[in-house]
């Protein structure tokens, strides 16, 4: 993606090299920074994914001794959710943003450098700590105490990363605010906003909301461990189980900072390649917001096996299976926006399509986990691994590969391997569902998660899943390729590449030029 | 350039009170804790350290009974702690004293707390006691053993489907010098 | 073939995929031994029933739209873009589908937390990495002991083949009589614990310093295997629960010959003295 600048940037001067990513304040050399930093952590957590698939292959220790596995399923966690899933979507909104809302760049441009540049600190941080004496954190991404209040250097090592993480999100989630608010070209009101503007400004609200909390929450940690508080120590008269509480007070919307952006790509690409307005743009909106807000109010659905009071056990039940409602409504928003569309099936429609129809078996095992009396057999079981990988997986990760299909014409100036695309979404589709769609078994007969090694009666359906997890795995290189293809070369992309295509960056010119709508354009 | 001037301020307003919002919500994160604790209290889930003030005008329920079992623990320090009675049953309404037993089997001077949890958790609502060992800390010299009671009463607006009901207590050392 | 021959096909493939799932427990719920657990099971069926109905509804309109409505057989896009009766029907029958689902879970919820008027009282601890049972009331009471993973670890280490209930078999099960009402009151000795067998439909995490209660009846006389469901450090999958369901009168005898032992333990120590 450097190209762009090459081609384009001439108008005003700044460092070459390394130099210009230091110190630039460009939001489309920023957006590009993001997603690169995203990938290389994905496959930093694809890398642990595998070593855990690859222990799990067959019954017995192999590869990874027990403390190691756990450090694995830990930093797996952590890293594909703050490191890969939320500095792509940031990415995105960093590209696409400003130039859908007719701004000339983001509102706190410097601001915008610093938050990305905390990122590889405290990726750096998290990784390094592997290497430390004692190892990485263990206690799963969840980090429970007291389980957590055992772990070495490499427990503080995380703490201090999650800090560095929620500083740079909350950074990035004002600047988009402030953005989205203040920068809009003229005419441009809220309820004329692109989906994915308003996705990312419902977002950037719920990341300003509950990132301090999660600040919160593991500096209790941090100092219960050092500087002998104890909000979390029974013997001090603290409660482990206020730590889940906060926790996830926190946690619960985090999956939806996650999930939100990723409706909002759909909601662009849907109507684009099928040519025709998205369907209840206005309840698409509500929608979003009612997501968001219910998300703060059923964070103990993570905590129905703690022993709650059967009062509060119902409420957020209840609580839970209402989410379940303005979901739908998306669903049937986007199936409504096909109807009697004219569709063409280019990759970023595909990886669309299939988010749909995968994100909606997420939902549904959502809704069945839900109901706590199921709940309380499948909670902690593969079951739930099966649930949010559904969700997170072929939710979030495939409308992010979506998104990149989507707009790399634009980024680059020329298109990507339509075939390669097209066969990196079916190895992806096909071998997802290997992976993932057995450990629903696995975790109704009885497999607990974040075990190293398990029963003989599990055998055969870990074996397809670390098959499938394999064959993902390696897809993903094939990605790869085909971004550096793109950005090399191949066939001119035109400023409009999908005739479909209505927000405002398709009046740009294809690449992108590096400084665009400096006289912001006028909507009617 | 007025108009640029202008965005910039109102950006920096904005960012401003974003600021506010960050701060007042890693805040909040903190008033959890309170207020956690607050509710435990209102539902009765976790009220630890307070002695109760008996009602005089308490009713004793005479046509109900209910089963307490009593349990006790030791984290992490070398005492036997043990309730002197498995279970008692009582009317709610009826005041009663049981009787727990501490001995510190090693031999050195060990200080310990209490703290304790109640099953169902209904329970720390409708349990009023006047007496505690767990109200205090506890010293043990070497070999020492100790008898302490614990008196309380159940009120009588106890839910009539609960009449099995567990106290646990559980004892952690205390760091020397807390 | 017409799309609605497709379709018929594609729903009988996958009800028969769920039905044949309701009768292999590989697929599903371990085979339920208590009131409470097959509660569970029931309403894990009629929750799958309703997704798959809803799910063969909606991507059946979403398919054939994609199979019709496509540039290539020169469909020409319609441009409607809203319908406010449409939203409204398809935000209100979800909510009344909820509510047939949370029905029945509400009244489950109440009765698992019903730990009331049990026969006998049990309380299971956590310790990294084993449990310790106290029969603290009814007939066993006083009863102690520990329950740690009795698999050799030459077999975790792959030097010998794996027995049958490889991970699942443990030096000293929990012993209970068959359809009596057993509370168990979890607790834990240094992180959290969850103590969980599948069988019987319960689960509750161990906290240290807290004590949280379950309960459940045994159907029939049997060994039910489960295990620790919450994270707790190194050992984490070694530490599995077993619980041997008896007829009363063999656990009558095995309550006898347990207080015998202990006794003899305590006589052996005060000789010993």
């Amino acid at each position: 993606m450097a190209v762009v600048q090459d081609v384009h940037g001439h108008h005003d001067h700044h460092p070459s090299g390394i130099m210009r990513w230091v110190t630039t304040t460009n939001h489309k050399d920023i957006g590009t920074m993001y997603l690169w930093f995203s990938f290389a952590m994905f496959l930093t957590g694809g890398f642990l994914a595998m070593g855990i698939r690859a222990e799990l292959f067959m019954p017995g220790i192999q590869i990874l001794e027990p403390e190691l596995f756990n450090s694995f399923t830990t930093l797996h966690g952590l890293i594909m959710v703050f490191g890969a899933i939320m500095p792509a979507f940031v990415g995105l909104a960093n590209w696409q943003v400003p130039m859908m809302i007719g701004a000339p760049d983001m509102a706190f441009a410097r601001m915008n450098n610093w938050s990305f540049w905390l990122l590889p600190v405290a990726g750096s941080l998290l990784i390094s700590s592997f290497f430390v004496p004692g190892g990485a954190a263990a206690g799963g991404w969840t980090f429970y105490p007291p389980l957590s209040a055992q772990g070495g250097l490499g427990v503080d090592m995380m703490i201090f990363a999650i800090h560095i993480l929620g500083a740079s999100s909350i950074m990035g989630a004002i600047n988009i605010i402030t953005t989205i608010l203040n920068m809009r070209a003229p005419g441009m009101t809220l309820m004329k906003m692109p989906m994915f503007v308003w996705t990312w400004l419902i977002t950037a609200y719920l990341l300003v909301l509950v990132m301090p909390v999660l600040a919160g929450t593991v500096t209790m940690l941090l100092t219960d461990r050092h500087f002998g508080t104890s909000f979390f120590n029974a013997a001090g008269g603290g409660d482990p189980v206020l730590f889940q509480h906060v926790f996830w007070f926190f946690g619960h919307p985090e999956v939806y900072i996650m999930i939100l952006p990723a409706f909002g790509i759909v909601s662009e690409i849907i109507p684009t390649f099928s040519r025709k307005p998205l369907f209840g743009y206005s309840s698409m909106v509500y929608a979003t917001a009612s997501i968001a807000i219910l998300s703060c109010v059923v964070w103990a659905h993570h905590m129905f096996t703690v022993g709650m009071p059967a009062v509060g056990q119902l409420f957020f039940m209840y609580a839970t299976m209402l989410i379940a409602v303005p979901t739908g409504v998306k669903v049937f928003n986007w199936t409504a926006t096909m109807w009697r569309g004219s569709m063409t099936f280019e990759t970023p429609m595909l990886f669309s399509i299939g988010f749909i129809f995968l994100f909606v078996i997420g939902g549904f095992s959502g809704v069945v986990c839900a109901i706590v009396p199921i709940d309380i057999q499948v909670q902690d079981t593969y079951y739930v691994i099966a649930h949010f990988h559904y969700v997170l997986v072929s939710g979030a990760l495939f409308a992010i590969f979506a998104g990149v299909y989507y707009w790399l014409p634009k980024w680059c100036g020329r298109m990507y391997d339509e075939k390669l695309a097209k066969m990196h979404f079916w190895l992806s589709m096909i071998f997802f569902n290997v992976a993932f769609f057995v450990q629903h078994f696995l975790g109704l007969a009885g497999m607990p998660r974040r075990i190293p090694d398990y029963s003989l009666q599990f055998a055969d359906f870990n074996m397809i899943s670390s098959i499938g997890a394999f064959g993902f795995g390696l897809s993903q290189l094939l990605f790869l390729y085909i971004v550096i293809k793109c950005i090399r070369g191949g066939e001119k992309a035109a400023d409009k590449p999908w005739d479909g295509g209505t927000t405002l960056e398709w009046t740009l010119p294809s690449p992108a030029p590096y400084h665009s709508f400096e006289t912001p354009p006028v909507i009617k | 350039m007025t108009q640029s001037v202008t965005k910039t301020n109102t950006n920096v307003a904005m960012l401003k009170k974003l600021l506010v919002f960050t701060v007042v919500m890693f805040g909040f994160g903190y008033a959890l804790v309170p207020m956690y604790e607050r509710f435990c209290e209102v539902t009765g889930i976790n009220n630890l350290l307070q002695p109760d003030v008996l009602d005089k005008n308490i009713k004793v329920d005479m046509t109900r009974m209910i089963a307490i079992e009593l349990d006790a623990n030791v984290r992490g320090m070398p005492w036997k702690f043990k309730p002197l009675q498995a279970s008692v049953k009582i009317h709610p309404g009826e005041s009663i004293e049981v009787m727990y037993e501490i001995r510190n089997d090693s031999d050195q001077e060990i200080s310990g707390q209490a703290i304790p949890s109640y099953s169902p958790r209904l329970l720390e609502k409708y349990l009023k006691k006047f007496e505690c060992f767990c109200f205090t800390k506890q010293v043990l010299k070497p070999g020492e053993v100790r008898q302490m009671p614990v008196k309380f009463v159940i009120d009588p607006q106890i839910p009539v489907d609960i009449n099995t009901v567990t106290i646990s207590y559980t004892f952690f050392a205390l760091e020397p010098g807390m | 073939m017409s799309s609605k021959s497709v379709m018929t096909l594609v729903g009988s493939v996958a009800l028969a995929f769920y039905s044949s799932m309701a009768f292999s427990s590989k697929y599903n719920f371990q085979e339920p031994q208590s009131v409470i657990a097959q509660d569970i099971y029931d309403q894990h069926i009629w929750a799958l029933w309703i997704c798959l109905a809803i799910f063969v509804g909606v991507f059946g309109v979403m398919f054939y739209s994609i199979v019709k409505h496509r540039k290539s057989v020169g469909y020409k896009a319609a441009n409607f873009h809203h319908s406010t009766t449409v939203e409204v029907i398809w935000t209100t029958i979800p909510l009344l589908i909820l509510v047939a689902m949370a029905y029945p879970a509400t009244k489950t919820v109440i009765a698992m937390k019903d730990t009331s008027a049990s026969d006998i009282t049990i309380k299971a601890t956590g310790y990294q990495w084993m449990w310790g049972y106290d029969y603290l009331q009814g007939e066993g009471e006083g009863i102690s002991f520990y329950s740690k993973l009795s698999t050799p670890p030459a077999q975790v280490t792959n030097k010998e083949p794996k027995g049958e209930n490889y991970l699942l078999e443990v030096d000293n099960n929990l012993v209970v009589p068959v359809g009596k009402k057993i509370r168990v009151i979890t607790t834990a000795n240094d992180v959290l614990h969850a103590w969980w067998v599948p069988a019987f439909g319960v689960k509750q995490d161990a906290i240290p310093g807290f004590i949280r209660d379950l309960w459940f009846t045994a159907d029939k006389p049997g060994l039910y295997r489960g295990q620790c469901a919450e994270l707790c450090g190194k050992d984490h999958g070694f530490m599995p629960i077993v619980v041997e369901v008896l007829e009363q009168e063999k656990y009558a005898q095995w309550v006898a010959d347990k207080q015998k032992a202990s006794a003899a333990v305590v006589t052996t120590a005060a000789v010993g003295n």
